[in-house]
């Protein structure tokens, strides 16, 4: 089985880029990879715990709960895109790790594919 | 153990979105990236700049006096002086009617030594071909 590292810098509401780059992430999931998920930019706002459930938006935190629950995949939010856009740690969905840049380096370094989701 | 090259490959606009400068940032990252990885292990990355994303490489920004944010110019000035790879295509520049002395070329000032490379698009194609991983921005 691979790793599949994906990033994505588009914001969770506005575009549907966040959206497929987490059904990727559940397809190679249940394919048996191994899935690391690198969000920056807009992106970082997924990574708030307790998004509310409206029907006209996407709502994609059950998804991610079940793959983080699976212990293949990872999901990590950039600390300074995070911070700049007020997402502090305490507000931050379990499971779901902070770190700086350098780490999605070293993601796509032991990945098999690294993909990049959305226009940003 | 190894190198593993990774190419961004930049074609946003500057400033209209922030991801040019996101790009650069993360390219910059992988100096810092061996602290996740085995000894002996690492990123290489290198930036190419083309379609519209040679605007990002224009100098004289002044992001700072009128936004009050970082440039663009800068970026690619640290990365210059961390001796990353900066390749700006050579037609494209041509075809937007940005000259060759109006593009970031070094870091000088800072005491970097390295220089931006422009180069003919058949030149970054290579350089893309020979990357482990590829991200465009």
């Amino acid at each position: 089985m691979g790793k599949l590292t994906i990033g994505s810098f588009s914001s969770p509401s506005g575009t549907m880029s966040l959206d497929f780059a987490i059904k990727l992430a559940e397809a190679a999931v249940n394919k048996g990879h191994t899935v690391d998920l690198w969000l920056s930019g807009n992106a970082t706002v997924l990574g708030n715990r307790d998004h509310k459930h409206f029907k006209d938006y996407s709502h994609l935190q059950k998804t991610i709960k079940i793959l983080l629950d699976s212990g293949r995949f990872q999901m990590t939010i950039c600390e300074a895109c995070a911070d700049a856009r007020g997402c502090k740690k305490d507000n931050t969905l379990q499971g779901c790790r902070r770190a700086s840049m350098d780490w999605y380096l070293a993601s796509c370094f032991n990945a098999d594919r690294v993909i990049l989701v959305g226009d940003n | 153990m190894g190198i593993k090259k990774i190419a961004f490959v930049i074609r946003s606009m500057p400033y209209k979105t922030e991801v040019s400068k996101l790009a650069i940032a993360h390219a910059i990252a992988s100096q810092t990236a061996e602290i996740y990885l085995e000894n002996g292990e690492i990123v290489e990355p290198v930036l190419c700049f083309i379609g519209d994303g040679v605007f990002n490489c224009i100098k004289n920004q002044h992001s700072m006096k009128h936004y009050g944010v970082t440039s663009i110019e800068q970026h690619i000035k640290n990365a210059l002086l961390l001796d990353l790879k900066v390749m700006i295509c050579k037609e494209d520049l041509n075809k937007s009617g940005i000259r060759e002395d109006a593009v970031v070329m070094d870091a000088a000032e800072m005491g970097g030594e390295s220089r931006s490379i422009i180069a003919p698009y058949q030149d970054i194609q290579k350089e893309m071909n020979s990357a482990d991983h590829l991200m465009f921005f």
